[in-house]
């Protein structure tokens, strides 16, 4: 049963073709990442998919309706985590949560700000700016906003991409860890563009294909029990195989193997 | 702390120096120009007792400046209300902007003596008309900068808008306002300016009490020492009320 629905999209800037004939579908729970090179079209593609843009062509639909401006239950954390930065971490957070409960009273928006800002590690900042955050810690504030709306689908457009390497493991267990949290399987669709983060966190992953024109790998299921640990995945032999493949289609273009590869519809 | 009061004393120098000039160009060019001395002899009255009240338009030059300012902040409050929420709408709508922009291109160079006469016209008393042309002839830059604020807004928070479904209410004061604050208060800054230089043609022109309507006065009465005095005085004051708006700006910056 299908949750989130592309179908065919396309999209060019000018006479730039994009994105080429995308067709992709989660089921409610699942946790998809789409792993690409820069500028090949993934900020293009989770825009199109969450609504916030529009395709040339194709169709997107949410639970069997067709999506129109961003999607009503769903939660975005950004590329460059675009805090407001006039706002406290609290306000930050706050401003999604008031919204997404507005028959809650102000102290509940509070309570609820403070609880996803407390699950990220920064309750004793939560009144700092973002230019008094570090990056890492932005980008904490970035991924409690995102939760705390308690989204039935997530969209995070590499959301560590600009994080030093171990920030970036610490952050990727606290997002595996927030998800499990949830109480409830969260639906995502993340954007990477790297493999090993993709294997960490996803049910399945997908490779975007250079541009211009780029489309879509099959989907690489990924089989490994949670929680997974960064180590882990260095030595597990199917962990190690798939990331092979991956890389071997990023590279080539082609896919490595076919026998291994289950494709996903 | 060095460098300031060197600043400091260099800004006396060139003062001074132009003092100098001064009291040389009226010894030896032009007679009828008062020196710096007689200048500050025929206004100390003015000047020692700034809140005396002789007549109409015999006051010290504080009453006088205080006229001068009320007039302004009507004025130039007038200028922001009007000029701010139009800045917004320029911004954030590219039909306005395409529809308004020609015209307020022709409105803005407009000088402040052909609105006054118009002013005139429209309300028949002096004092409406003076705040009519300081409103009109100050609120552009209020206008153009609020426009270019809005502009400036990254997609990346119209986007978190979207995403947070923020009602419209919400998005102006969470966003587009502090997003468009630091421009709207360079606007102002400009605007003051040019409703502080308008005062005084609209003050000569109406012959209402202020330091511009003093200055015509005085010229009328041959008292050129007088003209020389409110001359500096629209200078310090100008120069002040720069200032406070820069340090407004500088703190909203920061903050
Ligand atoms: N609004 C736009 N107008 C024109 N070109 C764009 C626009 N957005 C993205 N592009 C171009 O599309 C390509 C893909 O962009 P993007 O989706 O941001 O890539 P990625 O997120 O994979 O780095 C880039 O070459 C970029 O320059
Ligand atoms: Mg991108």
């Amino acid at each position: 049963m299908s949750y989130l629905n592309l179908t065919n999209i396309a999209k060019s800037f000018g006479p730039r073709s994009i994105l080429h004939n995308i067709s992709l579908s989660l089921a409610e729970g699942e946790f998809v990442s789409i792993v690409g090179a820069s500028a090949s079209g993934k900020t293009t593609l989770v825009k199109i998919a969450s609504g916030l843009a529009t395709a040339d062509s194709g169709s997107v639909t949410i639970a069997g309706r067709a999506v129109n401006g961003f999607i009503e239950e769903a939660g975005m954390v950004f590329q460059n985590y675009s805090l407001l930065p006039w706002l406290s971490a609290l306000e930050n957070v706050r401003l999604a949560v008031e919204p997404a409960f507005p028959q809650w009273t102000p102290k509940q928006h509070t309570d609820q700000a403070m609880k996803y800002l407390d699950m990220v590690g920064l309750g004793k900042a939560a009144l700092k700016t973002p230019a008094q955050l570090s990056g890492g810690m932005r980008q904490r504030v970035s991924i409690a906003r995102a939760f705390a709306a308690e989204p039935r689908i997530l969209f995070l457009d590499e959301p560590f991409g600009a994080l030093d390497a171990l920030t970036r493991a610490t952050l990727q267990q606290e997002l595996a860890q927030l998800c499990r949290a949830a109480g409830r399987p969260v639906t995502a669709l993340m954007i990477t563009n790297s493999v090993e983060e993709a294997i960490l966190l996803s049910d399945r992953i997908h490779a975007l294909g250079r541009g211009p024109g780029a489309t879509l790998s099959p989907g690489f299921t990924v089989d490994l029990a949670r929680p997974r640990s960064a180590g882990l995945l260095m030595h597990d032999a199917k962990a190690v195989s798939l990331r092979h493949r991956l890389a071997e289609f990023l590279t080539t273009g082609a896919v490595a193997a076919p026998a291994l590869v289950k494709e996903v519809a | 702390m060095k460098k300031s009061i060197v600043s400091i004393l260099l800004s006396f120098v060139g003062i001074f120096l132009v003092l100098g000039l001064w009291a040389a160009i009226s010894a030896n060019v032009a007679p009828d120009l008062p020196s710096p001395l007689r200048t500050w002899e025929e206004s100390r009255l003015y000047i020692m007792e700034p809140w005396q009240k002789r007549g109409e338009m015999d006051q010290g030059i504080g009453l006088m400046t205080a006229y001068s300012l009320l007039r302004v902040a009507k004025g130039f409050a007038l200028a922001l209300l009007i000029g701010t929420p139009l800045g917004f709408l320029l911004g954030s709508s590219p039909l306005f902007f395409r529809m308004f922009d020609p015209t307020i291109q022709i409105l803005r160079p407009i000088s402040p003596l052909a609105w006054l006469p118009l002013g005139l016209i429209l309300f028949r008393q002096s004092e409406p008309a003076a705040l009519f042309t300081i409103a009109l002839c100050s609120m552009w830059p209020t206008v153009v900068n609020t426009m270019q604020g809005v502009r400036a807004i990254p997609q990346d928070y119209h986007n978190v808008a979207k995403v947070l479904r923020l009602s419209p209410w919400r998005k102006f004061t969470k966003i587009m306002l502090p997003a468009t604050l630091p421009y709207m208060f360079s606007g102002y800054r400009l605007s003051l300016g040019i409703a502080w230089l308008v005062i005084v043609a609209a003050e000569m022109l109406t012959g209402t009490p202020g330091v511009g309507g003093f200055l015509w006065q005085e010229y009328n009465s041959l008292i050129y020492s007088h003209i020389l005095l409110c001359i500096l005085t629209i200078g310090i004051v100008g120069f002040i009320l720069n200032r406070l708006m820069g340090f407004a700006e500088t703190r909203l910056r920061a903050a």
